[in-house]
């Protein structure tokens, strides 16, 4: 195929532009996201994310030290201080009331309504001088107009790890995905080889049924299993939900394995049928060792598909804090935090890390379970 | 099951009584494999609860290592039962071989076909039940939970935006995948760009929903846009709009994430078909001077049309199925409504397991057709 471009230069050129566009569209969103995540909150509210690396202007609402603490300097009394709690940055504009945040230049000698005079320099010192010894414990507002470098920290991930309880749905999540995604393996495999390599009658209706449950849409499921749940008494618990998903994955995890089980070379099984070896055996020894990779392919499908199920937990686990997963913690984000974008981006992220992960080291057998046959997708 | 040669009426009689036998010989071995190893790991489970701490994550561990043990164990006794009941020695040798390997096979089928049918099999005809019986599926109703969803102005919004997703988005999905299978299979570096078109695939559909709501993000008009759409927007003289917001074509900006999500996918599958076409087809074309947009065209597309009917088949289920993204960016609201939000919305607010099952019915009489095509290809194949 590479004759035909290698002869056009300016196709090729074409095509990797092309290739190039897609690739950009497709990764910038997760790249946004990854980007805000890291900046600093106040920046993040005021400027969109491509601008991170440069610096941003910024109104900022400072609260110099009490002025009760003032020191004395000659007849009068002076606070001293830095509007910048961290970093640095360069004043364009300050005032002393909301109203007028940009009232005075840098420099300049603003009176304040409670007495007493404050200047603010272009490095964001500023200097509060009172005629009287004040005795307020509550520090002056000073509101400036800033020229802030860029800022980068992981606090937002802190906020969302330790007290916006992300980190206790992650664990959750964990404790959902392992068995839901191991145990429908086995249970799949034994009836894989069963209709692969057993005859017995309704052999083929069976595996109609199993492509044809492949696409049974969930919401079926949902209403007559909650009540089934209540009805025998498991209600919203873990062991509900591994069930579910292991009920759910069933359909695909039985038609990848049998497609691949079936392919296997018929004489090796034969052979060691004569050599007296039982199914089980057989199963066991030979068939369960040489489908490991369709296994791997199944495992990852269902990782992914368990990690990222909003629809199941919503429905079969609660809504505490023991229980809610990390897509159903993200949707109530979306609704209780939804302007603040520095605990959804970081939310979102630890989200996604983790499949993406996966999805980068083990994307061989990802791509090789995609190409077996048809898919439950998402 | 024992197949016999003589005819007449006793030894149907008597084939009779044997296929009983051995039906109900099948069901005791398999409802004792599986007490006995569920009953085994639940103890278990309880023993190791009493004497680890509660840790959830070694809970989960421990669930899956016995859950797996507990499999092995059902397997092999199951297995192990009917060696001893029907043994592999002695006089009757070759009637017990016969007969074990009738049981076998369900043996080994069982608790997948025990799973199955509680979880998907049964639900079928419960939620069927359910759609004539009232609110808490307790006293029939008849039809009248049709009725309403026939005059409803919701469901008739949800099935609008339904349509406009299954047409949108397959084929945007399955075109933009066809596209990118076919440029990234021409340049050097074309596994890497394929892997980063291919990772939203990893991204739930809530996390892609963040990522998008955040490209849309809109600030009033005057202040800087943090979402990248308006920002381009505004940059190129426009005003800024609340994209999610507008009737009608906020759908397009929804489906924009599920295509984003599904062009992998596309991808992937399309670009092992192009591969799999026969070299000498295209050489053949070469060689009549055929370009390169005639070659794909004329004789690529037309060689994978049935992967491309896998690629938007599969797609389209997922659609009727898609749900995450719209409860997260509009909640139906704005004349975003679709199906699976929908029933879902009756089920969680409404509180009407009837309606709501009505509604599960629809999305599962739009996918039936297409479960029919895939039964039929499958079988095909297997041939």
């Amino acid at each position: 195929m590479s004759t035909a471009v290698g002869q056009r230069p300016a196709l090729t050129w074409a095509v990797n532009l092309a290739v190039l566009l897609l690739v950009v569209i497709w990764t910038v969103p997760t790249f946004g996201i990854l980007v805000s995540s890291l900046r600093d909150k106040d920046q993040l509210a005021v400027s969109g994310w491509w601008t991170a690396l440069f610096p941003s202007e910024q109104s900022i609402a400072a609260r110099t030290a009490p002025p009760a603490e003032a020191a004395r300097e000659g007849a009068n009394w002076v606070l001293r201080g830095n509007v910048f709690e961290s970093g640095s940055g360069r004043i364009s504009a300050f005032g002393t009331s909301i109203q007028r945040p940009s009232e005075f230049k840098p420099g300049e000698v603003a009176e304040m309504r409670g007495g007493g005079t404050a200047t603010v320099e272009e490095n964001g010192d500023y200097v509060v001088t009172y005629s009287e010894q004040p005795d307020d414990t509550r520090g002056e507002r000073i509101f400036v107009t800033a020229l802030e470098a860029p800022k980068f920290t992981l606090a937002n991930y802190r906020t969302v790890l330790f007290s916006e309880g992300i980190g206790q749905s992650f664990i959750n999540t964990l404790t959902v995905t392992i068995p839901a995604t191991v145990i429908p393996i086995l249970i799949a495999a034994y009836a894989a080889y069963a209709l692969s390599w057993m005859q017995f009658p309704g052999r083929a209706l069976l595996l109609a049924v199993v492509v044809g449950l492949l696409v049974v849409p969930l919401q079926m499921s949902l209403i007559p299993l909650l009540r089934l749940y209540n009805g025998v008494g498991i209600g919203k618990s873990y062991i509900g939900i591994w069930l579910a998903h292991t009920g759910f994955g069933l359909p695909l995890a039985i038609y990848l394995l049998r497609n691949y089980i079936s392919g296997l070379p018929r004489e090796i099984i034969e052979s060691a049928k004569v050599d007296g070896a039982s199914d089980f055996e057989i199963f066991r020894k030979i068939v369960l060792p040489l489908s490991f990779p369709a296994l791997a392919s199944f495992a990852i499908f269902q990782f992914l598909w368990v990690w990222n199920d909003l629809l199941v937990a919503t429905v079969f686990l609660g809504n505490n804090e023991e229980q809610l997963v990390m897509t159903g913690r993200l949707r109530e984000l979306l609704g209780s935090r939804g302007g603040n974008w520095e605990i959804l981006t970081a939310s979102a992220f630890v989200a996604i890390v983790v499949p993406i992960a996966v999805f980068f080291l083990l994307q061989r057998y990802l791509v090789r379970g995609l190409l077996a046959g048809s898919v439950k997708g998402g | 099951m024992a197949v016999s040669t003589t005819a007449g009426p006793s030894a149907a009689a008597s084939d009779l009584g044997s296929l009983l036998t051995t039906a109900l010989l099948t069901l005791f071995i398999m409802a004792a494999g599986i007490i006995v190893s569920v009953v085994f790991a639940v103890g278990a489970y309880a023993l190791i609860s009493l004497i680890l701490p509660a840790y959830k994550l070694i809970g989960a561990v421990a669930v899956m290592v016995l859950g797996v043990a507990a499999c092995f164990g059902y397997f092999w006794g199951s297995n192990r039962l009917l060696d001893t009941i029907y043994p592999a020695s002695g006089a009757n040798i070759g009637a017990n071989v016969t007969k074990a390997n009738a049981i076998r096979p369900w043996l080994f089928l069982g608790p997948a076909i025990v799973i199955l049918s509680i979880y998907l099999v049964y639900p079928v005809f419960n939620s069927i039940w359910l759609s004539f019986h009232g609110p808490t599926g307790q006293g029939w109703v008849g039809t009248s939970n049709y009725e309403w969803l026939a005059r409803d102005g919701g469901f008739r919004e949800s099935m609008r935006n339904n349509l406009l997703w299954l047409i949108v988005v397959p084929a945007a999905a399955t075109f933009f995948g066809l596209i990118a299978a076919a440029l990234t299979d021409r340049i050097s570096w074309g596994n890497i760009a394929k892997s980063l078109i291919f990772m939203p695939m990893a991204i739930s559909f809530i996390g892609a929903s963040v990522i998008w709501k955040f490209i849309y993000d809109y600030r009033a008009e005057g202040t800087d846009q943090i979402g990248a759409l308006n920002a381009i927007v505004t940059t190129f003289g426009g005003a800024p709009q609340a994209w999610i917001t507008v009737p009608f074509w906020n759908n397009f900006f929804l489906m924009v994430v599920l295509i984003w999500i599904q062009t992998g996918f596309a991808m992937v599958i399309l670009s092992a078909a192009l591969r799999g076409i026969p070299e000498e087809t295209i050489e053949a074309a070469i060689i009549d001077g055929a370009s390169p947009f005639q070659i794909f065209y004329k004789i690529k597309v037309p060689q994978i049309w049935g992967t491309i009917a896998v690629v938007w088949t599969t797609i389209t289920i997922l659609v009727l199925k898609v749900f995450d993204i719209v409860l997260a960016m509009t909640n139906g609201q704005w004349g975003s409504q679709v199906l699976a939000n929908y029933m879902f919305d009756w089920m969680f607010r409404g509180l009407d397991f009837g309606r709501s099952s009505t509604i599960a019915l629809v999305i599962m009489v739009l996918v039936v057709p297409i479960m029919i095509w895939n039964i039929r290809e499958a079988r095909k194949d297997m041939r």
